[in-house]
């Protein structure tokens, strides 16, 4: 025998996945989509390249031997930036000073800084914006 | 008003971005198999090098003299191609990229607000700090002047390699100062007929009548001569649609005779034309392969021929493709002949969410095998050593010497430029 009741009920169907059937999530609406490092780090893809860091000399600002830095050539380098510059035929990552005068400061003691002698074969070629460390 | 945005020796230059130690210093860029030279920096070719010099018979003399040589790097170049390319889209709202080295850009209405010599020095300087390549400018009215331009750029310093041709008094001066063959769009053979009746100068060809020029040439010089006097006749190329076809083509490193060894090469490269295929999101219906001895080799019998399979449904499976690939091979493939050279050719393209089914369409493979190739593609972006088919080859012998080359900088993690 069924009862009225039970003729009247409705079978929903069971979905195993956590989707809200019926009633849209509140939540919906603000889901666009995930969020991409790349987007992040990188401002001026056509002007930014990667390049990996060798040694110790920039360790007190937390670029570790290995860690890839990211170059912004696009961006102005300012007093206090971290920069890449070419000197004398290779690329070194330094930070910029400007003042009393111009030079290349390592974060670490281990290293003297280097003056910026216009006579020397000297170019700023960009800006780091960001250190990626690996562990 | 168009630009045209120019790259000093491409590819030497490219070769610089990341070793700032050849500044300054001789680099030459090798064709496949460091065979010849196809790029040099104006520092080689004072030492007398020139365009498709071969390796083998400078190579003592030059590295003695310093130079540096390198083989053709091309994951380099195109990705500091598409950085410029890229770069210059931000500078001007319409652009057309002419070759891997050269752009031209629509100015108009860059006049209005902008001194041209000043804007073009901008580009140049932008392109310089951005991607670290030295680029000229040549600005003109139409695109066969700025051609000029450019060359005027190129040969007299003083220019700063900015050349604005938006006047007629230095379109003629200039124009009297190029030889006729460097005019774009004249050929080896209209050179020598041009010679023949006396025309020697850009300028010279300017001043000829464009009727004479359509009765005795052709109409496309026609055009040229109404292009140097000024007068717009090419516009800005749309932008290139869709691919319509993938050539995978090299030649080997040294004559192959047997049908193992082409196959082997053949299904390399048809590996290498699929995931092409995949990267546009694409499936073809036809593989054509293309074999072809040494016509330089006097002492060679000679074959060329090439053959085509069209394939059950539209697929960018490497196994159809390698598959397929075999089958035309073996069917153009005639022993007894030294082959130097051979090539695959995709062609009818369809796009890879449209699937057309037939009759012996199985769900499964298909799907088995988007998840296939997508894995592959996957693993093979990563930069480790890549994984591929082994009818593709292990030791790959017959492929091309590339001894020289500079690591991938801007394209794999593992050969990213190092930093102290």
């Amino acid at each position: 025998m069924i009862s009225e009741d039970q003729k009247r009920r409705v079978n929903l169907p069971l979905f195993n996945d956590k989707i809200a059937v019926g009633w849209p999530s509140p939540a919906d609406d603000y889901v666009e989509r995930s969020i991409d490092l790349n987007e992040y780090l990188v401002k001026n893809s056509a002007a930014t390249y990667f390049l990996r860091a060798a040694g110790d000399s920039m360790i007190n600002v937390g670029i570790h031997n290995d860690a890839i830095l990211i170059v912004d050539r696009s961006i102005e380098p300012t007093d206090g930036k971290i920069v890449i510059a070419s000197v004398d035929g290779s690329y070194t990552c330094k930070r910029l000073q400007l003042y009393p005068e111009p030079r290349l400061v390592a974060e670490n003691i281990k290293y003297p800084p280097i003056k910026i002698d216009k006579k020397e074969d000297f170019e700023i070629i960009g800006v780091v914006l960001a250190a990626i460390n690996q562990f | 008003m168009f630009a045209l945005v120019d790259c000093n020796s491409f590819y030497a230059s490219c070769e610089r971005v990341f070793r700032p130690d050849l500044k300054d210093k001789p680099v030459v860029v090798l064709s496949n198999n460091d065979g010849c030279v196809v790029a040099l920096s104006k520092e080689a070719k004072k030492l007398g090098i020139k365009m498709c010099d071969p390796w083998y018979q400078i190579e003592s003399s030059y590295t003695k003299k310093g130079g540096y040589a390198f083989s053709s790097n091309y994951e380099l170049y195109a990705d500091i191609s598409a950085r410029i390319m890229t770069t210059l889209e931000r500078l001007s709202p319409n652009i057309e990229i002419y070759s891997i080295d050269e752009a031209f850009l629509d100015l108009t209405g860059v006049n209005n607000c902008q001194n041209l010599q000043d804007f073009g020095m901008q580009c140049k300087e932008t392109i310089k700090q951005w991607t670290g390549m030295p680029v000229r400018v040549g600005i003109a009215p139409t695109k066969t002047l700025s051609k000029i331009a450019s060359y005027g750029a190129k040969y007299y310093p003083a220019t700063q390699g900015v050349v604005d041709l938006s006047k007629p008094e230095r379109q003629k001066k200039l124009l009297n100062l190029v030889p006729v063959q460097e005019v774009w769009g004249v050929g080896r053979k209209i050179h020598k007929r041009l010679n023949q009746i006396g025309i020697r100068t850009a300028l010279d060809l300017a001043m000829i009548d464009t009727k004479y020029v359509r009765n005795n040439f052709n109409i496309v010089l026609a055009k040229t001569v109404r292009e140097l006097r000024g007068e717009p006749c090419i516009g800005l190329e749309d932008q290139p649609s869709a691919k319509k076809q993938i050539v995978v083509s090299r030649t080997f490193s040294k004559r192959v005779d047997d049908l193992r060894t082409l196959e082997e090469a053949v299904s390399d490269y048809a590996a290498r034309a699929a995931a092409k295929l995949r990267r546009e999101n694409r499936r073809c219906l036809y593989v054509s392969v293309f074999i072809r001895t040494n016509p330089f080799r006097a002492q060679d019998r000679q074959y060329r021929n090439s053959g085509t399979t069209r394939l059950i449904a539209p697929t960018s499976d490497t196994r159809d493709i390698i598959q397929n690939a075999k089958k035309s091979l073996r069917a153009i493939y005639r022993s007894g002949f030294n082959y130097i050279k051979a090539g695959i050719l995709l062609s009818d393209f369809y796009d890879d969410q449209i699937q057309q089914y037939d009759f012996f369409y199985s769900k499964e493979r298909t799907l088995h095998s988007d998840q296939l190739m997508n894995t592959i593609d996957k693993i093979n972006k990563k930069g480790l050593p890549p994984v591929y088919f082994l009818a593709q080859g292990i030791k790959r012998k017959w492929s091309m010497k590339r001894e020289i080359q500079s690591p991938r900088y801007t394209t794999s993690w593992n050969d990213l430029p190092k930093v102290s």
